[in-house]
This record gives C-alpha cells, structure tokens and sequence, in this order.
C-alpha cells in the first residue's frame, strides 16, 4: 500500500501550485493509468486522509481513468487492450508490449473555488 | 450565472521527484560503467537465494556489489555478505518499496568506478515497486514454482514493468506439480517476448544460462559506454 504516500505527493503538488498561483483548490483533477500500479479507491481514501489539517482540506480528487492503449505492429496503429491480462490487439490479435498510454500518475488541472 | 467549474489546467507527474533521481542514477552508472540490475518478487520467493547464489558465481569474474531493501531486518544483507561481496542494506521501516532517493543515499560513499555489476534487491512485494523507478539497466521479477503459473495474471502490473522473468525453485517444481508451459503462457500474455530462465540456486541448475545472459548485456552496456 503505497498510496497514502502519493497522494500525499498529491496535495503537496496542488498545494504549492495553489499557493504560487494565490487559488483556493475545489478538487484535483488526476489522471491515473491502469498500469501506474495505483488502486484507485486505494488512493480515493487516502486523499481525504492526506488533506487533513491542510488548506486542501475538504477537497476532491477527481480521478479519470486512462486505459491501456498499445502500439500494434500489424494494424499499424494504437489500440486500447481489452484486458490487461492480455497484451495484444483486441482486433487482430498480434501481441505487442509496446505501452502508448496507462502507466500515467498525472496532476491535469485544479478545480478552483468560485 | 454560470456554474461550470473553473478550472485552472497544470501537468504534473505525481511522480516526478522519483523519476528525476532515477534519471541521475541511470546517468551515473552509465558514466561510471556500472551495469545495475534489480529484483523484484513476492516475500518467500527466493530472491536471497538466488541472488546469493548470483553473486557467488559472479564474483571471481567482476567486481560486483549488492544492495537490499528490507522492512525491519538486516537477515538479507547478512546472508548476502556470506557471498564475500559488498553488501549494504537499506531498512525501509514501514515502506512497501524502494524509492529512488533510498538508492541514492545508500550510494553516497561508494565508488561505482570500482564495480562492474550492481544488483538491487526490493523489499518483497509485487504492487508497489512497478512504479518506482531506481535507475537500473534491468528489472528481473521472480516467480518460484511453489506460487503458482498464474502470479503474471494476477499481478500484471509489475509483470509488464520488468524486462526478464526468472522462475525460480526449479528443484521443487516436480512435487508441486508446477505446469511450465501455462506459467510461460501466462508471462508472454502479460509481456509479449519477455525473456524467461528457469533457476534452482539450489542445486544451481540453470544458473550458468543466466549469467551468460548477463554477461552479454554487461558486455554491451560497457561498448555502448567507451564509446
């Protein structure tokens, strides 16, 4: 379980960028692949712990899942795997490990208080 | 009045402090000639062992080192040293993994001009470390025979992070029944083309095929290096 500690990184993330900016934080917008190794209602509960006694306090994190898209030599272009069990073209069915996207932990936007 | 939320938009990898010491380790091993290699495994796979074993056989040929991550003990690092190399241990306390940062505090006062292989030992555990990176040239992950063919399937994550597999307890696969053929499906399934051996550090059967693997990539990290 090492999500406490990312979302730590987290809100110490939106709070620094909060504070150069002189924002008031809503939510963090977070996009978070299927290969980052995060669960995310792992970090969904962690996040409120993280916030506490911090201006973040109160605040959401808005998690979009990305799938995994791979490469597939064969279609010649991305594809997004059907199951991460099985690396290999939900169409034509060649395997590929070349990883497009899915292994993304990316802060995308803060949501301000009006 | 409008009620859409304002949003401000920002890109920043949660990652980011790690991945940026990773990056300056990986520099500096390339710089010094230091080939690093680090394992990753569930507790009670036979990492130890087998790297214990790894570096006995290694050791009359390169000059070679080893660093550990253990929750709480220094069992590891003490088994380790019986192979008569360098071996420090790094006490991660109540962390589930290696951080880059812990790698690179544990290297302080080495000299990595005075080592050819270096091998970095994670704390047992098959989530967390997928997402760390610490700047090593190669990630084995382990499977002994006594866990079962579908360890890639359940943990496809940190499966599909490593570059080699190592099956290991070969010795004991027999008695378990262990289906070779499905485990070596299930690796290709999680990451197509990923190089498999098959050890026992036991009785040393197979050994000598992965360190001639081993060898090899050394020998062409060092070309890429001088020149």
């Amino acid at each position: 379980m090492h999500e406490l500690s990312i979302a730590m990184s987290i809100v110490d993330m939106a709070q620094e960028e909060a504070e150069r900016r002189n924002v008031r934080v809503e939510a963090v917008h977070l996009e978070l692949g299927a290969l980052s190794g995060v669960v995310k209602e792992a970090l969904l509960f962690s996040f409120e712990i993280a916030c506490d006694g911090t201006p973040l306090q109160g605040s959401r994190l808005v998690v979009k899942d990305v799938p995994i898209e791979v490469y597939c030599p064969v279609c010649n272009m991305p594809k997004i795997l059907a199951s991460m069990q099985w690396f290999c073209c939900p169409d034509c069915g060649a395997q590929t490990s070349e990883v497009i996207h899915g292994k993304e932990l990316v802060i995308t936007a803060l949501e301000l208080k009006q | 009045m409008s009620h859409e939320p304002r949003l401000l938009e920002v890109r920043k990898n949660v990652l980011k402090q790690n991945d940026v010491i990773a990056r300056g380790l990986r520099d500096r091993f390339r710089l010094q000639g230091t080939y690093v290699i680090s394992l990753v495994s569930s507790p009670g796979s036979g990492k130890t062992t087998f790297l214990e074993k790894t570096l006995t056989l290694l050791r009359p040929h390169y000059r070679v080192a080893a660093l550990v991550g253990d929750l709480a003990t220094e069992n590891d690092a003490l088994r380790l040293a019986r192979s008569g190399v360098p071996v420090r241990q790094i006490t991660t306390g109540t962390l589930c993994h290696l951080e880059a940062a812990m790698v690179e505090h544990s290297l302080n006062d080495w000299n990595l001009g005075e080592l050819d292989l270096l091998f970095i030992e994670n704390v047992g555990n098959l989530v967390c470390p997928a997402s760390y990176d610490l700047g090593e040239d190669l990630r084995l992950v382990l499977l002994s025979v006594t866990e079962g063919e579908d360890k890639p399937l359940k943990y496809p994550t940190i499966f599909n992070s490593a570059d080699v597999a190592v099956i290991t307890k070969t010795d004991l696969a027999a008695a378990v029944e262990f289906d070779d053929l499905t485990a070596n499906a299930n690796i290709q399934a999680v990451r197509p083309g990923m190089c498999v051996f098959k050890v026992s550090a036991k009785t040393g059967e197979g050994m000598d095929a992965f360190l001639q693997f081993l060898a090899q990539k050394h020998a062409r990290s060092s070309q890429k290096t001088s020149v």
